[in-house]
């Protein structure tokens, strides 16, 4: 039945399965997010009405919310550690930490939003609106994917037998999801809040 | 665990139908795909074939102006999307484990949830002209025409969101094949022991992969310009039609590789097979489909000169353009060179095979024609263009496609499909192809314009008009006959033995049709050629062992649960947000269902 096992699961290349998904995934993923990005910098500066970047950009708070997802970033690496090595009291632990970061930047967003939304800028006011709304939202939406991707490993994480004999295989591919996800709102925050208007 | 061969309906016999809808087995799933596929193809023919009849003579009237545009653009996304890459996926589902000598697909759950939102998308994207119209902007869906200014209806919308639906299913299949195909080879294959069916798979994967994204965002602007008023593409209000014109194309050039290559791959497996040879030039050949696919994100502006783009671009793109005919040509000639000095089987698979070959390089002449801007501006728009794409996906996409079905057949069923009819409908296919797109060069010269629904008498376009409207009844005919030849065939007793060609791939070393779990022993493979070489050098393949141990994973239903929470949130963002939610939380709902699912 061992044997059984191991033939199922030994790749052509040695990586698993699941983690090979999620890599080519993530390549998938850099184009979707290559396009919207692209969109941002065709229309910089074409907006025909305001309010522009400079109108409504707060440097400061955002860079406190990117501070926020880093540090999400760092207790995941902490998470990935503790299912690695069988420490699953910190991995339980750094799992629920990267959760409320994600929860934490989400709320930074939403009163972002709100915040702009108050100052006159929606989706259909111009160019700006339209181009920063949809990326930065489904950016948003992709922080949120990966809190419930994290909750429910969490949850699985409390069941009887934890996450089984692939929990840091699980914890390992949620992180990698979870570290894009990062990256992609590090070159986000350059390009919208850091180049120069 | 050691569960016996052949879990599916086992314990409790569910009905069959239920077994077909919970089905994870790879070859299951492709004759879904197979059958479901090929329906749409024939809608699509009844779809051409209103247009032809609208067309057969000046100013008929068949059917209406509006009618029309629903008519020639769902014809080309109903070919496009539910058509040609389903019964692609139908062959890459069924042979891509069986030609790297694996039991199933990475994912076999995944394999399922791509079939059911490839229904979920094409019942969304057919059934729109009985909900308010189907899509009527081209395939293409040019904005600001397909903005709400220009297009208020649904039928657009139905546009965006049914190829969402349909692109994420490609995307899920394809990532599903990428994993497949660089993780699950059989002991010895090695990458460059592929057969060629599997590296062309690999390149149309990631072809996929890397452009459906693109086109996603695409889609995704244009609703949200659509309902949520942004302006991403209305230029009076600062937005940019180009942009769209290049998302969109990004995306739409890959996607001709996307169609042409599956069946580049299948010739690449059958003329060796019908020439008793091996290929000649294997590294080329996968070498020349790796540069196909590197180059096919390079050349998308080829249908952009007449927008404007300036001189340097114009020059670029023209190159990169003729650049990416030098690979398809090595191609041509890696067929030929394995043609020329064999001992031919000139039967059905073949003739399509050659035909493939003739037709296809037809297309491709007036493709690369089109690489020289001077050349494009005059046959812009005209249908000389619908020529060469017709050349390229009816005479090389469909035409490889039958040749596969042909060649694969024995295997898939146990039996032969009817070679006397089968070549007469070939015949009958050829000539019906050739009639009605031939004449469309030369009504493109004389300055015919695509996608109008009627002409004036006088223009010098009636003769062809009407030669071309009667070729595609001789074409629909001779579909017909291989509808026909098909179910003759299926009553006929399974006399294919496992490798009635002596063919030298794996899938030919297991019986014809497979077992669910594909091979008894997984083989192992010393050669390119695996069965050739084992016969040349005596090796006997392992006998099936007394017992066997081999565990397939149990159907399940959630892939139709998923796909149908996500058919929700499609019909909620055509009609109402709120099913939507109720979609996106069906769509938790089986996720947590799937993944908690116990698959040992
Ligand atoms: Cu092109």
């Amino acid at each position: 039945m061992a044997a059984a096992h191991e033939v199922q699961h030994h790749t052509s290349t040695g990586v698993d399965n699941r983690k090979l998904l999620m890599w080519v995934f993530l390549a998938s993923e850099c184009l979707f997010f290559g396009t919207l990005i692209s969109t941002y910098l065709i229309f910089k500066g074409e907006s025909l009405v305001p309010p522009r970047p400079e109108d409504v950009l707060d440097i400061p708070l955002t860079s406190a919310s990117t501070f926020v997802l880093l540090m999400s970033s760092l207790t995941m690496v902490l998470a990935v550690y503790g299912a690695q090595h069988g420490r699953i009291g910190m991995m339980k632990g750094m799992l629920l930490c990267t959760v409320l970061l994600g929860l934490g930047f989400l709320g930074f967003q939403v009163y972002e939003f709100m915040h702009f939304v108050h100052e006159g800028l929606s989706l259909s006011t111009n160019q700006f609106g339209a181009s920063f709304y949809v990326l930065t939202g489904f950016h948003g939406f992709h922080v949120g994917i990966g809190v419930l991707y994290l909750t429910s490993l969490l949850i699985g994480s409390m069941r009887r037998h934890g996450l089984g004999r692939d929990r840091d295989l699980w914890v390992d591919t949620a992180g990698l999801y979870w570290h894009f996800v990062d990256i992609v709102w590090i070159v986000i925050f350059t390009i919208i809040y850091l180049m120069p208007h | 665990m050691a569960t016996a061969v052949g879990t599916v309906g086992q314990a409790t016999q569910p009905s069959k139908i239920w077994s077909w809808m919970t089905t994870v087995d790879h070859k299951k799933i492709a004759s879904l795909y197979g059958i479901t596929g090929f329906t749409f193809f024939l809608i699509g023919g009844i779809e051409a074939l209103l247009v032809r009849t609208q067309l057969a003579v000046p100013q008929g009237n068949v059917i209406d102006a509006d009618l029309y545009n629903q008519l020639f653009s769902t014809h080309a996304l109903t070919m496009i999307f539910l058509a040609i890459m389903p019964l692609g996926a139908s062959f890459f589902n069924y042979f891509i484990p069986l030609h790297i000598g694996a039991r199933d697909v990475a994912f076999p759950r995944l394999n399922m949830l791509g079939y059911w939102m490839y229904l979920s998308g094409g019942l969304l994207l057919t059934l729109s002209f009985f909900f308010g119209g189907a899509p009527d902007g081209g395939w293409f869906g040019y904005a600001p025409l397909s903005t709400e200014t220009y297009s208020p209806g649904r039928n657009m919308d139905f546009y965006t969101v049914s190829l969402l639906i349909l692109g994420t299913s490609s995307l899920i299949a394809s990532l599903n094949f990428i994993v497949t195909i660089i993780n699950m080879r059989a002991p010895g294959m090695t990458m460059m022991r592929l057969p060629v069916y599997m590296w062309m798979t690999l390149v149309v994967s990631f072809l996929l992969v890397l452009s459906l994204p693109v086109v996603t965002v695409g889609m995704i602007q244009l609703y949200f310009d659509r309902n949520f008023g942004t302006n991403f593409f209305l230029p009076a209000e600062g937005g940019d039609p180009l942009l769209w014109q290049h998302i969109f194309w990004i995306f739409g050039h890959p996607e001709v590789y996307v169609l042409i290559l599956p069946s580049m791959g299948i010739v690449s497996e059958v003329i060796p097979v019908m020439s008793r040879k091996p290929l000649f030039g294997y590294a080329a050949i996968v070498f020349a489909g790796a540069a196909i696919g590197v180059l096919g994100f390079g050349v998308w502006s080829h249908h952009m000169f007449t927008t404007g783009l300036g001189t340097v671009p114009q020059v670029v793109f023209s190159a990169s353009t003729m650049a990416i005919g030098i690979p398809t040509g090595i191609k041509i000639f890696n067929w030929l060179g394995t043609m020329y000095g064999g001992n031919i089987r000139f039967n059905t698979a073949m003739y399509f095979a050659v035909g493939f070959i003739a037709l296809f390089t037809i297309g491709g002449i007036s493709g690369v024609m089109h690489a020289s801007p001077a050349v494009d501006t005059q046959h812009q728009d005209t249908y000389f263009v619908v020529a060469h794409i017709h050349y390229v996906l009816f005479g090389g996409a469909i035409m490889g496609i039958f040749s596969g079905i042909y060649f694969w057949f024995p295997k898939m069923t146990g039996r032969f499909l009817g070679e006397s009819l089968g070549k007469l409908s070939f015949w009958v296919i050829f000539v019906g192809m050739n009639a009605t797109f031939f004449p469309m060069h030369f009504l493109g010269i004389s300055g015919m314009p695509r996608r109008i629904y009627t002409y004036e008498e006088g223009m010098g376009w009636d003769t062809w008009n009407m030669v071309a409207t009667i070729g595609s009844y001789i074409l629909a005919f001779g579909v017909l006959l291989f509808v026909i030849n098909f179910f003759k065939s299926m009553r006929q007793p399974q006399t294919a033995g496992d490798n009635p060609w002596n063919a030298p791939t794996l899938e030919w070393a297991t019986s014809s049709p497979p077992p669910e779990h594909n091979f008894d022993v997984v083989p192992e493979v010393h050669d390119r050629d695996p069965l050739w070489y084992n016969r040349d050098h005596g090796i006997e393949l392992p006998a099936r062992p007394e017992h066997l141990h081999i565990h397939m994973p149990p159907p399940s239903y959630y892939p139709m649960i998923l796909a149908g929470g996500v058919l929700l949130i499609g019909l909620g963002l055509l009609a109402h947000l709120g099913v939507a939610v109720a979609g996106a939380l069906v769509v938790i709902y089986s996720v947590w269902g799937w993944a908690l699912e116990p698959t040992d």
